[in-house]
């Protein structure tokens, strides 16, 4: 099993990143336990792909530290235990297939070959084909294949299964699980398709404008709130009792005489501070409680981190 | 061998919905004394969930004590909780079918035949024997005070 001593597969610490003066990352801190599958979540331009840039050394952050199994990205020793595959999946085009595993496996020292070669033929993937005539689908696969042969520990995924189809998108999810199965490895996954996620992350970061909105294992933040639907309060403009701690709110909404709310519950409490007895309450799904921080005014309640150890 | 589904919009945590499926695969003798389940691995690649859900569905089954995980061989099936009555072949089974066949020709959809079942279930049950299984020949319950199974109101 993993070493307690060992340094988390990811710490960043006060990571401040700005280009041309506009600050794309500000006061980022979280730290990921090796073995996570972790969700990287955030609207467009929120600063996912600066994070990921930050996470493989491409970019280094204007303040702040950044590290990978307690190594600075872009190292050696961090570049040989990360795999990053980008939204475009940057392969060269006019290589073939088997040209393409053949660079990788000059490349890398740790390089196998007989899983690489297996992933892309379970695709059916001629390899001489060219990078440029395969389908999308077909591109990720060898993409897969090319950070699975090189052995990671840690693999960095920016929307890898955005332009795939559900039937595709659903195999090469099942290839990163079992792939996470036999290796114990770390991953970090972005995606918008947030019911996707649900059963395959254990660990979630959410980023708005630049910063941690939510961060920890999945089980314990939907443990830390309550889904509220009840009758709204008519005295009150967002239906909430006056009493209610407006800075445990993540969100609420009312339709009519009904209203629906994800708030904070109140600390070493199953329920948020003053909870209704005739509210409906139930534990939300990683989707409400994901939409619910999306859907509020960024710096409303504080940023909520849980610490947790490695995966049991 | 069994071969996992899983429901995304069901409510049910996907670790339940895997223990249930071992559950009624024993149940049917799908599944006997001696088989081995999946691998997590062979799992998640199937049904693309997180390896996690899958050795906490298999935990549970092993705290029920209805498997038993061997060391570098897999996790194995030790208890059945299949029943004659219910196997393949049994009249009752064929009886059901029968039933069931009628009830579809009558245009009863699945919500409709599950819930004609419960009812049934419920007028036939024998006075009191909601709380504790009364005198049913089932497993013995630790009948006095189960909180997942509370008195119905008087």
């Amino acid at each position: 099993m993993n070493d307690p001593t060992a340094p988390p597969a990811i710490r960043a610490q006060g990571i401040h990143h700005s280009f041309r003066g506009k600050e794309a990352l500000a006061d980022c801190g979280f730290e990921l336990p090796t073995g996570r599958i972790a969700a990287l979540v955030g609207p467009n331009g929120a600063g996912k792909s600066t994070l990921f840039h930050l996470m493989t050394g491409l970019l280094r952050p204007t303040r702040g530290e950044m590290r990978v199994f307690g190594a600075a990205p872009g190292t050696r020793t961090a570049r040989e235990r990360t795999a990053f595959v980008s939204q475009d999946k940057p392969l060269h085009q006019d290589f073939t297939v088997a040209e393409t595993l053949d660079l990788f496996r000059r490349l890398n020292r740790h390089w196998d070959a007989a899983k690489a070669e297996r992933i892309v033929r379970d695709g059916d993937i001629p390899p001489k084909a060219r990078i440029g005539s395969l389908s999308g689908g077909k591109r990720t696969r060898v993409a897969l294949a090319l950070a699975f042969g090189k052995q990671a520990d840690l693999l960095l995924l920016d929307e890898p299964l955005a332009d795939l189809d559900p039937l595709v998108r659903h195999e090469m999810t099942g290839l990163l699980m079992a792939e996470a199965a036999d290796r114990g490895i770390t991953v970090v996954i972005s995606s918008h398709v947030l019911p996707e996620l649900e059963n395959v992350c254990d660990h979630v970061l959410l980023l708005q404008s630049g910063r941690i909105r939510l961060a920890g294992d999945t089980q314990d933040l939907r443990e830390a709130y309550t889904r509220v639907t009840g009758r709204a309060d008519p005295d009150t403009p967002d239906g909430l009792p006056a009493a209610a701690d407006r800075s445990a709110v993540v969100h609420a909404a009312t339709t009519g005489r009904q209203l629906t709310a994800v708030i904070r519950n109140a600390p070493g409490s199953a329920l948020p501070a003053g909870a209704d007895a005739r509210w409906i309450t139930a534990k939300p799904s990683l989707e409400e409680l994901l939409l619910a921080h999306l859907r509020s005014t960024p710096g409303a309640p504080a940023p909520h981190t849980v610490q947790t150890g490695a995966a049991a | 061998m069994i071969e996992f589904q899983v429901d995304r919009h069901s409510g049910v945590a996907t670790y339940l919905q895997l223990v249930n499926q071992v559950k009624q695969a024993l149940r049917l003798g799908v599944l006997e004394p001696g088989d081995r389940l999946p691998t997590a691995r062979a799992v998640v690649e199937a049904t693309a969930i997180n390896p996690n859900t899958v050795l906490k569905a298999y935990r549970e089954l092993e705290r029920e004590g209805l498997v038993e995980p061997r060391p570098g061989r897999g996790t194995f099936v030790t208890r059945s909780l299949s029943r004659p009555e219910a196997a393949a072949d049994s009249p009752l089974r064929a009886d059901l079918i029968a039933w069931t066949a009628r009830a579809q020709a009558a245009g009863l959809g699945r919500a409709d035949i599950l819930a004609l079942v419960e009812a049934a279930l419920a007028d036939t049950a024998p006075p009191g024997a909601a709380a504790d299984g009364g005198k049913a020949p089932a497993p013995a319950h630790p009948a006095p005070t189960d909180p997942a199974d509370p008195a119905p109101e008087p």
